[in-house]
């Protein structure tokens, strides 16, 4: 008998897979970055609005801040980009904008229609440092602690509920750099 | 109002289904052979809705009606006029339809040529089928009718996706359907099987031409797709272990053990419960296959639009069939020993072996296919399982297949002597051996892969025939088309063996940067780039790179790929220009244009050897079940049993 | 049920990113054809995580672009193919290899057809023994 269910077991357990994999599909398309809960790689680049300025990750050493990459091409950057805004003014902590894969005049023309809302703009139109940070399609939202490392990654436009997220999770960092 | 005909012959197919899984299987039960007898007719009045449904589409094509949503997404006013029939099959819905039809041309096939079966078993048949029939009618009468209208309709339609305007994607679907579909009779046959308490081998001797068609089907249509995917694109390719490549590859696997396992329980009625088992898995995987193209619930190059809620539909239709059938076989499965004995060498051990690594092969592509899914249920992270994968394992457990497959039409049932099997095959083996050592040095082609691929081939091919001369020698009247079909079949797989490992080992693959007049020279062959032209089509512009193939300074051929454009989506395609041949086949895509002032284009150059061979034994295997499928011994089979058998089941009907 | 929407809209946005349907074909300067088979072959075995399942080399992606000069320089700096794998991984995680790791989470994947096989071919001599009784 045990024989004979045998099968009938296996096939139920292969559907229970198929049901639980049909609720995860989207979130799977979505890679997890191995940097989070590591230090944020040192990056050297020029800012957008003076390329003769440069700016380091490290320089934000000792405060937690958050770094959000965009590019003008980039249409959720777009749906995103009122909540970066609020963002940058509710949450007190410095939004670093890093522009990616973009022409400076492009990015320059995009700011000034919808808004520079971000510090300042580290700037990679090769996409080198990028891939040091695992960045694989914009936007993506990364926070980092005052010991400079990558707490946590949002990939993906930032809507109201994942900017209440990103706030309570800046509070807790912040509770952290008192403690 | 074409596409509202379309619409009622699909519900009036429907009903008939409805009807047609119920009547038949309750005569069979009360015994009334009228009813019993019903279940032809409505057969035939199911195919003649679905055919007609499949018509009212095809007109909406033909005629632009773009107020029909399938149509405005997958057509335009400049497709083509061929394209536009094979348009129907384009999309999700209307694959739907064509699965249905086909589906319901295998039912018709069966009412037909199975009227010499009992009346009971044949009804049972016919109504489990109905029932696969009722699931898919509702399936796209609910979650995915191609009929739908957009009202108001748009000026002209989006294109049907480029990747499909081409004439390998006009034939792939149907014939892959025709093989998944297929199954769908096999099913039938174990669960009326089943049903019926006659489980002993009758309904197997019964299946398995129908089992050998569907499996020809398939093959075929795995190989038309592998085909389409190496030409198409530029990618060069003939199998990438994709998810959508792996569902339709384990029904495959499964009715490779199914057509082996059947031969035995037929012949020696030694593994009844076995065999249903396979043959309800077999259908099952190709159930499963539709859910993974469909459902989204995996990520692949080719899926169709995904859409959740049409996944939980087949999900829950596979849980009635699938669920219930093994419920089915959980109740009534033959438990006792039944057949004839055998000992550890004879033909049943070896194809018992060749069921453990077939079916042990379908649950490591399933496995792998599946696995991102488990281990993120595990919350084990993230992980990919691609070709590397898939590659090693199927080696693996393919190679003692390769050895022993031989081995298999010399050996007795029952009992035999391992000297007896090996012995005269010692000749083809030495013989492979050295051939294809031989045969490397001349191609120059020293590789292990290419060293074991030869070897393993030659010795299917060798021990094919030899066998068959062993055989003529021995009968006067020649070979049965059912063991002449085996040693193609067999002898298929090595050309593909020889075809897998000298494009695997041996491809020569170059990304070149050429300017008009400048050529470049790859194994041996001068590829001259001449000009690059603008050429337009039906529904597409194109840049096309003029070549001249020279070879030894003596132009040989000229080729032309383009880098097309299509108007309406906006898509860019590679289109690429082959130069097929038995031994080797060239091959050029067009990349991007480097710069615009001196014309300079980015090309790749594949010369790929052998390739031709993977595709042609996939043809041998498919031919060869055909063969085996028509053996004159199925058609007398059952003209015997339609004398002895009518009564008989009618008693033993639960 | 809007998370849901906006997520399915930015996947559909990189999706349609990659217009054009064409494998990656770009010459580069190899010195050797070393070094342009191992660059195909790593190529080959690398996911690009943007993709609807494809490897680097058959992707038209911006970013499997930038990863395939990545690739590219890593192998003209002499780079072994475990380093390089490695530089993968450490940025995109075990995702970017098509061939998994062996490792305590991938035990089931790899062992899992060859316990098969082997309780397959266990049971072939268990029934073989009880049929050979029938003899």
């Amino acid at each position: 008998m045990i024989r004979l269910l045998l099968p009938l077991v296996t096939f139920v357990g292969l559907i229970g897979l198929l049901i639980i994999g049909m609720q995860t599909a989207d979130e799977r398309k979505l890679v997890d970055s191995p940097l989070v809960g590591r230090p944020i790689p040192n990056l050297v680049l020029p800012q957008l609005h003076q390329p003769a300025k440069t700016t380091s990750t490290a320089d934000r050493l000792g405060e937690v801040w958050v770094l959000n990459v965009w590019g003008s091409w980039c249409q959720s950057c777009r749906i995103e980009h009122p909540y970066v805004g609020r963002l940058a003014k509710e949450s007190g902590v410095p939004v670093v904008g890093f522009n990616w894969k973009d022409e400076r005049d492009d990015a320059l023309r995009w700011l000034s229609q919808f808004g520079d809302v971000w510090a300042y703009h580290m700037v990679d139109y090769e996409g080198r440092s990028a891939i040091d940070l695992g960045v694989y399609g914009a936007p993506e939202t990364f926070l980092i602690d005052h010991r400079g490392i990558i707490r946590h990654k949002h990939i993906g436009p930032i809507d109201e509920t994942i900017l209440g997220d990103l706030m309570a999770r800046i509070q807790r960092l912040q509770q952290e750099v008192g403690a | 109002m074409i596409a509202e005909l379309g619409q009622v012959f699909l519900s009036l197919a429907l009903i008939l289904a409805l009807v047609l899984s119920v009547v038949p299987l309750y005569g069979a039960y009360k015994n009334r052979p009228a009813l019993m007898a019903m279940a032809h007719t409505l057969v035939i009045g199911h195919f003649v809705f679905a055919l007609a449904a499949y018509i009212a589409l095809s007109i909406v094509f033909f005629n632009h009606d773009f107020t029909v949503t399938y149509v405005a997404t997958n057509s335009n006013l400049l497709l083509p006029w061929y394209y536009r029939l094979s348009a129907v099959w384009g999309g999700h819905e209307g694959s739907l339809l064509l699965w249905i039809l086909m589906l319901a041309g295998w039912m018709l096939l069966v009412s037909l040529l199975s009227r010499s079966l009992p009346r009971a078993f044949i009804a049972r048949v016919l109504a489990v089928m109905g029932m696969i029939s009722v699931g898919f009618l509702l399936f796209t009468l609910l979650t995915s009718n191609p009929f739908d209208r957009l009202i108001p309709g748009p000026l002209d339609g989006q294109d049907l996706n480029p990747l499909l305007q081409d004439p390998g994607m006009i034939f792939h679907p149907p014939l892959l359907y025709m093989g998944y579909v297929g199954f769908a009779v096999a099913f039938g046959f174990a669960i009326a099987g089943l049903l019926g308490g006659r489980v002993e081998s009758e309904w197997v001797k019964w299946s398995r031409p129908w089992t050998l068609m569907a499996w020809a089907f398939l093959t075929v249509g795995i190989a038309l797709g592998s085909w389409w995917a190496y030409y198409e694109l530029g990618w060069g390719g003939w199998w990438f272990w994709d998810p959508v490549e792996n569902a339709s590859f384990i029904p495959w696997l499964i009715g490779t053990a199914l057509i082996h396992s059947q031969a035995v329980t037929e012949k020696r009625g030694a593994f009844p419960a076995w065999t249903i088992l396979l043959a309800i898995a077999a259908f099952s995987m190709s159930l499963l296959g539709t859910f993974l193209v469909r459902s989204g619930v995996l990520t692949s190059v080719h899926a169709f639009a995904n859409d959740p809620e049409r996944g939980m539909f087949i999900l829950g239709f596979m849980i009635v069939v699938t669920g219930g059938a093994l419920l089915l076989y959980a109740l009534r499965a033959p438990r006792i020993m039944t057949g004839k004995g055998f000992d550890f060498m004879s033909r049943e051990s070896l194809l018992l072996l060749n069921n453990v690594f077939f079916t042990v092969s379908a649950a490591m592509v399933l496995l792998g296919t599946l696995y991102p899914l488990i281990i993120d249920m595990m919350g084990w992270g993230q992980i990919s399982v691609g070709p590397p994968y898939f590659g090693a394992m199927f080696v693996l457990l393919m190679t003692p297949v390769v050895l022993l497959m031989p081995l298999g039409p010399f050996s007795r049932w029952g009992k035999d002597e391992l000297w007896r099997v090996v012995f005269p095959l010692l000749g083809s083996l030495v013989l492979s051996l050295v051939a294809a050592l031989i045969i490397v040095a001349w191609l120059d082609a020293w590789s292990a892969r290419a060293i074991t691929g030869w070897m393993g081939g030659l010795w299917l091919i060798f021990g094919s025939f030899h066998y068959l001369f062993d055989r003529q020698k021995r009968s006067r009247f020649g070979l049965p088309r059912h063991q002449l079909g085996m040693i193609m079949a067999h002898a298929g797989v090595g050309v593909f063996i020889i075809g897998v490992a000298m494009v695997e080992s041996a491809t020569y693959e170059r990304d070149v940067r050429l300017t008009p007049q400048e050529s470049v020279s790859v194994a041996g062959y001068e590829f001259t780039l001449l000009e690059v032209v603008s050429v337009k089509g039906p529904n597409w512009i194109a840049d096309e790179a003029r070549f001249t193939i020279s070879k030894d300074g003596e132009v040989i051929q000229e080729m032309a790929p383009q880098k097309r454009l299509y108007h309406r989506s906006g898509q860019t395609m590679t289109q690429v220009a082959l130069r097929p041949g038995l031994f080797k086949d060239l091959y050029i895509a067009m990349g991007e244009e480097l710069d615009a002032q001196s014309n300079a284009w980015s090309i790749r150059i594949h010369i790929k050897p052998f390739i031709r061979w993977i595709w042609g034994g996939a043809l041998l295997l498919a031919l060869g079940a055909t063969l085996a499928a028509t053996d004159r011994r199925y058609r007398l089979q059952q003209r015997q049993s339609a004398t002895e058998g009518v009564d008989a089941s009618a008693a033993s009907s639960a | 049920m809007r998370k849901a929407l906006l997520l399915t809209a930015w996947l559909l946005a990189l999706g349609l990113s990659d217009q054009s349907l064409a494998s990656a074909i770009e010459p580069l300067p190899f010195r050797s054809d070393v070094e342009e088979i191992r660059f195909k072959a790593l190529a080959e075995e690398i996911r690009c995580t943007v993709c609807q399942n494809q490897s680097l080399a058959d992707s038209d992606a911006p970013l499997a672009q930038d990863l395939r000069q990545e690739l590219f320089v890593m192998i003209q700096d002499g780079r072994t193919d475990q380093e390089i794998r490695n530089f993968m991984v450490e940025r995109y995680g075990d995702f970017v290899l098509y061939r998994p790791p062996l490792a305590s989470h991938t035990l089931l994947l790899w062992g899992g057809p060859i316990l098969l096989l082997l309780i397959g071919l266990l049971g072939s001599v268990i029934i073989i023994r009880q049929r050979r009784a029938l003899l």
